[in-house]
């Protein structure tokens, strides 16, 4: 166990060193001279040097990387253009909503998939299941902006139980500014639900035919018993798969959805840094959201190891 | 619904069915037979006799669209109290299944859940059915695992089912069926997935383990070589019915079905098939193939592929009739 731990964990530093290295690249394969780019074609020599030095564009390609990795090491990702702050600081500033809105978004949508998916697998042919299929390829084709855009107008607007847009003010207290995800996340969980649902259902109709579960009705146990611990726990694997990539898309795909509901996250924060190519806020959001995909990965392995005793890294 | 006191199972005029609203398959058609205290009966039969799913309408486990479509199961619970299985629901089947009707199945390296150990999959058996604390019920399960003598056993305990051999995992399937001294034990060709070696121990099990609790079984099998070694009583099954009954070392002597004749004719037999100077025999087979149980013939289901066949065999189904000290279906039992 600790060792395929510590196995999975190499491997998640060798991506990460490959995700630091692309990135590198990338700012240095851009045409011409990034500094310029950036600046336009009305910039002063003197400014743009002044963002050559800023950038660590200047020394050659491996002072450069040097002094780049060692900033990476330090969680020093630069000074943002525009900002005028470090793009650590940014970064840190718009973490909370999108942290909270992504974890809130996957629960809504496991709490909705899982109970779902295994009825429809259980009750297979049912109307629940055809109900349940109908919703799900419904759930999966609105686009999420849409949806928080219908949620605005009823909840928000006609019914007046939340505000339509924003985070709050500085100061407002933790628990009136997670009110203001409650539609957000409900937009993007709904979406997200549809994919999950359907994996649930089609893994759990894969064990329950298995020989194991006619071993366990034959033990004389409760029908739910037979489903939620012999057949669930084998029928785990594809499902943890699908819930973490989904992690994985909430985390750098509520950029739509943060914008319809003017939330300051980082999906805020990587558009705005887009639209003025604010560099270095680019790089260091790339660099977080990577990191946070390879974590969520790693968690997803650690976990197989944890229900499957067959599984070896 | 009475039961001699000696009888622990009496399956009645069984009829299992599958009902689609395109077609009625009747896999099971009538069947009848009966089980007494501590004696093994062999169901025998080639794929599609529907020996299996006669098992599984014991136990309730059919699944759909099948389900008993008509006649009784009468089966004698440790208290003496006679319960019609065919009426039960499944609430009352879960008071049944494992306490005193156990299974194990052919496919030993599927029938038990990858996922837990097998200590544990033991251990859960008896908690299902007995007051026991987790420590009592792994102390048990240890038991259970020498008794089936696995080598080594609290060493086993926390295996998972992957870390053991075919063999290993069948006893410990039958470690499991056993654990709640049930009455009655069905085998669903339980070594057929097994090598001869390994058939032949499990197969001495079974035996040594009946003698001991006194358990019926009911063996669910194709192989009559197995049938030798095991069985006290026979029911040859063909087409969803019963064509031949007698006890064991009757059957082999005689048989009053030219069905079970051509079944034994198929057994390989190195006596028989390899003559003393080395020539091989062609090995027999039976002419044709089982009948799809949609599309039986109307007379006999056994007829098209019966050398004994006369005209009134394809008019219609012969009724079972005494023949020697047991039952036939042919007309022609007398003269075989």
């Amino acid at each position: 166990m600790l060792r395929a731990a510590l196995n999975r964990l190499f491997g998640m530093l060798v991506v990460m060193a490959l995700v630091v290295t692309v990135v590198f690249v990338i700012v240095r394969v851009t045409p011409g001279d990034p500094a310029a780019v950036m600046l336009g074609p009305d910039a002063s020599a003197e400014d743009i040097e002044q963002l050559r030095e800023k950038l660590g564009l200047n020394g050659t390609i491996l002072e450069q990387f040097a002094n780049y990795v060692a900033g990476v090491l330090r969680a020093d990702f630069g000074q943002s253009i525009f900002l005028g702050q470090p793009v650590t600081q940014a970064l840190m500033d718009r973490a909370e909503p999108t942290f909270f809105l992504t974890i809130f978004s996957l629960l809504i949508a496991t709490a909705i998939a899982l109970p779902v998916g295994i009825l429809s697998a259980y009750w297979r042919g049912s109307m629940f299941d055809q109900a349940a299929t109908a919703l799900a390829m419904f759930a999966a084709s609105v686009p999420s902006f849409w949806l928080g855009l219908l949620f605005i107008q009823f909840f928000a607007v006609h019914l007046g139980w939340f505000a339509t847009s924003g985070y709050g003010g500085p100061g407002t207290p933790l628990f009136e500014r997670l009110h203001y995800l409650v539609l957000p996340a409900f937009a993007l969980g709904l979406v997200s639900s549809a994919l999950i649902t359907r994996f649930t259902r089609a893994s759990m109709l894969d064990v329950l035919n298995d020989d194991y579960v006619r071993t366990a009705r034959s033990k004389g146990m409760g029908e739910w018993r037979v489903v939620l611990k012999h057949a669930l726990k084998n029928a785990l694997i594809p499902i943890l798969t699908v819930i973490g990539l989904t992690a994985a898309l909430l985390i750098s795909g509520a950029v739509v959805t943060e914008t319809v509901f003017g939330l300051p996250g980082v999906g805020n924060l990587v558009v705005s840094a887009v639209l003025r190519r604010d560099y270095p806020v680019i790089q260091g959001a790339l660099l977080v959201i990577a990191g946070l995909y390879v974590l969520v990965n790693f968690g997803i392995d650690m976990l197989y190891l944890l229900i499957d005793p067959r599984v070896r890294y | 619904m009475t039961l001699d006191a000696d009888t622990i199972l009496s399956v009645r005029d069984l009829k299992t069915w599958f009902v689609t609203h395109r077609m009625t398959a009747k896999a099971v058609d009538g069947v009848t037979f009966d089980l007494k205290r501590g004696e093994t009966l062999a169901v025998v039969g080639e794929s599609g006799s529907g020996k299996s799913v006669t098992s599984l309408s014991i136990m309730g486990l059919l699944s759909r669209p099948g389900a008993i479509a008509g006649g009784s199961i009468l089966f004698r619970d440790r208290k003496e109290r006679v319960h019609d299985l065919a009426a039960f629901g499944p609430k009352d089947f879960r008071k049944i299944r494992g306490r005193e009707i156990a299974m194990i199945f052919q496919e030993p390296m599927t029938s038990l859940n990858p996922l837990y150990t097998v200590g544990d999959q033991i251990g859960e058996m008896i908690a299902l059915h007995e007051p026991v604390s987790r420590s009592e019920a792994r102390s048990r399960a240890l038991e259970m695992l020498r008794l089936v003598e696995i080598p080594d056993a609290a060493s086993r305990l926390d295996d998972y089912p992957h870390q053991m051999s075919g063999g290993m995992r069948q006893r410990v399937m039958i470690a499991m069926a056993l654990a709640c001294g049930p009455s009655l034990l069905i085998a669903d060709e339980p070594t057929t997935a097994l090598d001869v070696t390994i058939q032949a121990q499990i197969l001495d099990l079974l035996r040594r383990l009946q003698e001991q609790f006194g358990m019926s079984i009911l063996f669910i099998t194709h192989n009559l070589g197995v049938v030798a070694e095991i069985a006290h009583n026979v029911v040859v099954m063909y087409g969803g019915r019963v064509v031949e009954q007698a006890p064991v070392n009757d059957l082999f002597a005689h048989q009053r079905h030219p069905y079970t004749k051509g079944l034994l004719a198929c057994t390989p037999n190195a006596t028989r098939d390899i003559s003393p100077d080395g020539e091989r025999q062609a090995l027999y087979s039976i002419p044709g193939s089982v009948p799809p149980i949609t599309a039986l013939p109307p007379g006999c289901a056994f007829e098209p592929r019966c050398k004994f066949a006369l005209k009134a065999c394809r008019e219609a189904p012969p009724p079972l009739v005494s023949a020697g000290v047991g039952f036939s279906r042919c007309i022609r039992s007398a003269e075989l």
